[in-house]
């Protein structure tokens, strides 16, 4: 009976030697954290499991029908003792998993600096973190390295035994990332932005991927996740920036479109201003970005003419179809005086609308682009402009 | 005819949007198509429409309206079951570079179908079939409190499955997961029809289910026999009550929150869209306030069955009682406590997250309290190894192990490396599989005999039990090895080899549990042609406790000729003790209500509802929406609501029973 029990589980011990658990071994100090949590979880909770399955067992067979010789008290049904027993055991375990999470949670906060780099070994004034900005998209993965100016797709790159500070956002639909050797998943969302603080200890090729569904080619969004010795991680970002292409908002817009399955590439520049713009919604000529819309709205508004003051993705299936009894939306597209528009609804009266005496429209006002000669919109978006609010009527 | 024309007659319903270009489902509509031809055409041969139309569907009986509940479930268990096993093929084989052999428009529509059907329409009509036929006989009532309501809310039910079906033939469905988070769902990125099939099938389903939560809380509240203390009320009934209660406070969440959805999609609003002021996360928050009592409504009945199996065949009273109740109502309240470890990962801080976390373990220690009383009610007992007993042992061997690993996913750190994983899919499974559903064979094959008379064959049961308790560990004990893998749920394809193996033994573990549901339609089979071996005159054929199992099998439509006077809370058992008589004189007519066809009418005219919004036909949702409306307000006209049973009718009844008690020699 035993060697036959040997011989079943001999395949089963076989079929799991050969895998890769990375959950239970990842290579980051992070995940290498949760992953003890979660054994102490289970260790914890198999204190009560396993004995109530045995006595699950035990009780079934003792008190079987045909046991003539096992009591049987069919009128017995309290017992203040083991009542107390029975909630008091549970409970005395969740209390103790209860200060285990507590404690767990507030460490492990995605949003935390990590204070070490691994056990004792904390972190210091020498440790860089390297910046990523993440990017989910229909449906590969873009990371911004904003130190470097540089820029991949499906594919990061780390040095070990750093600091990595991610931001991440998405540009359509929910999607999570996740790199299990890394660090646990933190959802990637459009128009918001979550953090992961994470560090890589081993040096090796590692797979990420969207762990939300997010549509027709969700199964091919991953990537490479390489982690880095100093020495080659230089080489990778120099690999990276003798690359042809840029990353300027024009090829982000072609590069956002959905596809699947899209190889690596490598950005030798990126414009500086396009997380922002992609986390504002304002990649697109022509749109308010959300973070003015807000600044305008922390002022008060602009009543009902600036209910729609942005403007939605326009491309094939994304394109915002507005709904079936709604009205044909009409948008806020630039903010002007009483007599601009006056002149302006003159004008497109008369047909006459290449002479508009108005200011400047392109760029417009509150779009998410540069005024010529101006300086960087980042700095632009930290004083929210008060001329956007000189409307007039 | 011109183009305008067509579309304010069809909509946006054209006949590209057959999936004729999907062999697969092609091939699956002639197959229904055949096997619906073959029933319809069986029905109209044996004449049976009309025995159809004037007993089972108009009828307000609560035990015919819960055997159609049942029925129900059973039909949408295999469609669900269906997309199961498809998914299981497609993952077996999507390795090396092969597709498999679904797209991703197929496939995603599979998995999002696949669970919307099993937890909606599988589930759902099981557990509210379940509490309808038994609830009122627990409680010694003749009928639940509003018998119309009951009918209407089948139907409605019935409504929600038809379109979910149609779906499969007429256009897509949602390929968005079961939940349909947006802004995946809104109308930028979903713009076809499936997740408004989506929507119209769970609002019109979710109007059943709450007027049927509202009806089963008045009959608990109200209509128990006299003597019947809350304190001595069985523990299903105690369970169902709570469960009700559930469904009455979380389901007006889920139609809130999908007519926002709705209202998004068709007049552009902007509660979830990623601009405009809309917030994604807001759904995801709403629905979970719903999603998460859901989980509950689903299981606590369940643990209701397992209370009453468990005592009965261990022939002793249930121990604790009171710490059971108890623990019910905590579990309850604290439902509404722990949504959001549904997503941890969304970026709430720490101090958000281990609130829900530890609340969410809380919760387990009413669970493990409910688990060792079963398991103290087995102790020093007799225990008869039927049906019903294996359901309730595999139950709590299996059910510990989920629940472990879902007070796991609770600790927030653990759960940000296995959120989404197969781990949580293993999990899911493992409680509703080995709770839910386990749970529901064991009360199937409890009461079965007090539904029909007989007691179902033993053999294929057993063969059914193992199949689907092996099956089981086979299709989800992978899963849970794969989640520490890393790999996360609703792939298509896979390209690490290494993985494949265990999909292997997944689907395998799967087409067991297609053999677990076949032996169960061949018990069925082979019950009813053998039904005269297995016949059950008694009405009592397990030794019963609670009430239901004083009347006879199949009971009377009346219940029970005399109201019974309750004194214990294991009523029969009591009555029984103190050498209980059946009174064989004395009858009196009998109060009860009519048979109407106005729940089926209203359910259709809401398909039709439905359908003309999804397919954006507006002349038949505005005439649909019209005639709902006028058939609601005239059947408020309809006084021949109710009649008497004549006394003489009710002696006649009572009458054949005792005759047949004294044939088998058993106790009159």
């Amino acid at each position: 009976m035993k060697r036959s029990g040997a011989l079943l589980l001999f395949p089963l011990a076989v079929l799991l030697s050969g895998c890769d658990f990375v959950v239970l071994a990842p290579a980051g100090d992070v995940a290498a954290q949760q992953r003890d949590l979660l054994v102490v979880s289970t260790m914890l909770m198999l204190l009560i499991i396993v004995p109530v399955m045995a006595l699950t067992v035990l009780f079934a067979w003792r008190y079987r029908q045909s046991n003539h010789a096992a009591t049987y008290t069919p009128d017995w049904d309290h017992s203040t003792k083991l009542e107390l027993v029975i909630w008091a055991a549970p409970l005395l375990i969740i209390i103790c998993l209860g200060a285990l999470t507590w404690l767990g949670t507030h460490l492990l906060d995605p949003y935390r600096r990590i204070d070490r780099i691994e056990p004792g070994q904390p972190v210091t004034q020498n440790h860089k973190s390297l910046q990523v900005e993440v990017v989910a998209l229909d449906w590969k993965w873009l990371f911004i390295y904003p130190d470097y100016g540089i820029a991949s797709v499906n594919e990061l790159a780390a040095p070990v035994n750093q600091p990595i500070d991610f931001r991440i956002t998405s540009s359509t639909v929910m999607n999570s990332f996740y790199i299990p050797a890394l660090a646990g998943q933190i959802y990637a969302m459009p128009a918001m932005e979550t953090k992961l603080h994470a560090v890589i200890n081993q040096p090796g090729s590692y797979t990420g991927f969207s762990a939300n569904y997010s549509g027709a080619g969700f199964s091919g969004m991953r990537f490479a996740f390489h982690g880095l010795s100093d020495k080659d991680f230089e080489q990778w970002i120099a690999q990276t920036k003798s690359a042809q292409t840029t990353l300027t908002r024009d090829s982000y817009l072609a590069l956002e479109r959905p596809s699947e399955n899209e190889p690596v590439r490598h950005y030798a520049s990126v414009d500086p201003d396009l997380y922002g713009a992609i986390l504002n919604l304002c990649v697109e000529r022509g749109k308010m970005c959300m973070n003015e819309m807000m600044s305008i709205d922390a002022r008060g508004g602009l009543g009902l003419a600036g209910v729609r003051n942005t403007l939605p993705l326009q491309y094939d299936k994304l394109a915002r179809r507005g709904a079936v009894f709604g009205n044909k939306l009409s948008y806020v597209a630039s903010i002007c005086t009483a007599e601009e528009a006056a002149a302006a609804s003159r004008a497109s009266r008369d047909g006459d609308a290449g002479n508009w005496p108005i200011r400047d429209l392109s760029p417009l006002h509150g779009v998410g682009l540069l005024k010529p000669g101006a300086g960087s919109r980042q700095a632009e978006a930290d004083k929210p402009s008060l001329g956007l609010l000189r409307l007039e009527l | 005819m011109s183009e305008t024309l067509t579309k304010l007659i069809f909509g946006r319903l054209t006949l590209e949007q057959l999936p004729l270009h999907e062999p697969i489902v092609v091939g699956t509509f002639i197959v229904v198509a055949l096997g619906g031809l073959a029933l319809l055409g069986a029905v109209t041969y044996f004449k049976l429409w009309g025995y159809l139309w004037r007993e089972w569907f108009t009828s307000v009986d609560h035990k015919k309206i819960g055997v159609m509940y049942m029925v129900l479930g059973l039909v949408m268990l295999l469609r669900g079951f269906s997309d199961a096993i498809m998914m299981r093929l497609q993952q077996a084989i999507a390795f090396n570079g092969s597709e498999g052999y679904l797209n991703a428009h197929h496939y995603d529509q599979i998995f999002t179908a696949h669970g919307v059907i099993m937890i909606f329409f599988v589930a759902m009509p099981f557990v509210t079939g379940l509490m309808n036929f038994v609830v009122p006989l627990q409680i010694g009532a003749r009928d639940v409190s509003f018998p119309f309501l009951n009918n209407f809310s089948f139907w409605m039910t019935v409504g929600g499955a038809i379109l979910v079906m149609a779906s499969l033939f007429v256009g897509e469905f949602a390929r968005t997961g079961w939940l349909a988070y947006p802004p995946l769902s809104g109308i930028g990125y979903s713009p076809d029809v499936g997740v408004d099939y989506y929507i119209w099938a769970l609002q019109v389903a979710g109007v059943g289910t709450t007027l049927s939560g509202i009806n089963l809380i008045c009959t608990i509240i109200k209509m128990r026999a006299p003597g019947m203390t809350m304190m001595r009320m069985p523990v299903f009934t105690w369970t169902s009550l709570c469960t009700n209660v559930l469904i009455v406070a979380s389901f007006p969440v889920l139609t809130a929150v999908l007519t926002l959805l709705a209202l998004d999609r068709y007049v552009g609003t902007n509660f979830f869209t990623n601009d405009f002021g809309g917030n994604p996360m807001m759904y995801v928050n709403l629905i979970w306030i719903w999603g998460h009592p859901e989980v509950y409504i689903l299981i606590l009945p369940l643990f209701g069955v397992f209370s009453e199996v468990t005592s009965t065949f261990s022939g002793k009273r249930l121990f604790g009682y009171t710490s059971m109740v108890y623990a019910t109502i905590v579990i309850t309240i604290l439902s509404y406590l722990v949504w959001l470890h549904h997503f941890f990962t969304m970026g709430s801080g720490a101090s958000v997250n281990s609130f829900f976390g530890i609340t969410t373990m809380i919760i387990s220690i009413p669970t493990g309290a409910k688990i060792f009383n079963w398991l103290f009610t087995m102790y020093r007992g007799r225990i008869r190894f039927e049906l019903p007993m294996m359901w309730t042992l595999a139950f709590m061997l299996t059910f510990t192990v989920g629940g472990m690993t879902g007070v796991l996913l609770a600790v927030p750190p653990a759960d940000f490396v296995l959120h989404n994983s197969l781990f949580l899919i293993a999990h899911f499974h493992n409680v509703i599989i080995g709770g839910v559903l386990f749970g529901l064979f064991a009360g199937i094959a409890y009461w079965w005999p007090k539904a029909f008379g007989f007691r179902l064959d033993p053999f294929w049961g057993k063969v059914s039990f193992w199949c689907w308790v092996l099956g089981f560990w086979f299709a989800f004990m992978p899963l849970y090895i794969l989640g520490l893998m890393g790999v996360t749920r609703r792939m298509r394809v896979f390209d690490d080899p290494s993985l494949q193996i265990w999909f292997v033994i997944a689907a395998f573990g799967a087409v067991l549990i297609a053999c677990g549901i076949a032996a169960f339609l061949v018990q069925i089979y082979v019950s009813i042609r053998s039904r005269a071996e297995l016949v059950d005159v008694t009405g009592d054929p397990w030794d019963g406790r609670t009430l239901e199992w004083s009347t006879s099998s199949p009971p009377p439509a009346y219940n029970f000729a005399f109201t019974p006077v309750i004194r214990d809370n294991d009523a029969w058992f009591d009555m029984k003790r103190a050498g209980y008589r059946r009174p064989l004189s004395g009858y009196k007519p009998i109060h009860m209500p009519r048979n109407t066809g106005t729940g089926v009418i209203l359910a259709v005219f809401s398909v039709a509802l439905g359908f003309g919004m999804i397919w954006y036909i507006w002349w038949l949702a505005a005439l649909s929406f019209v005639c709902l409306i006028a058939t609601a307000i005239g059947h408020t006209f309809n006084y021949h609501r109710d009649f008497d049973i004549p006394a003489a009718e009710v002696t006649q009844t009572e009458e054949a029973r005792t005759t047949l008690l004294a044939a088998q020699g058993a106790r009159v």
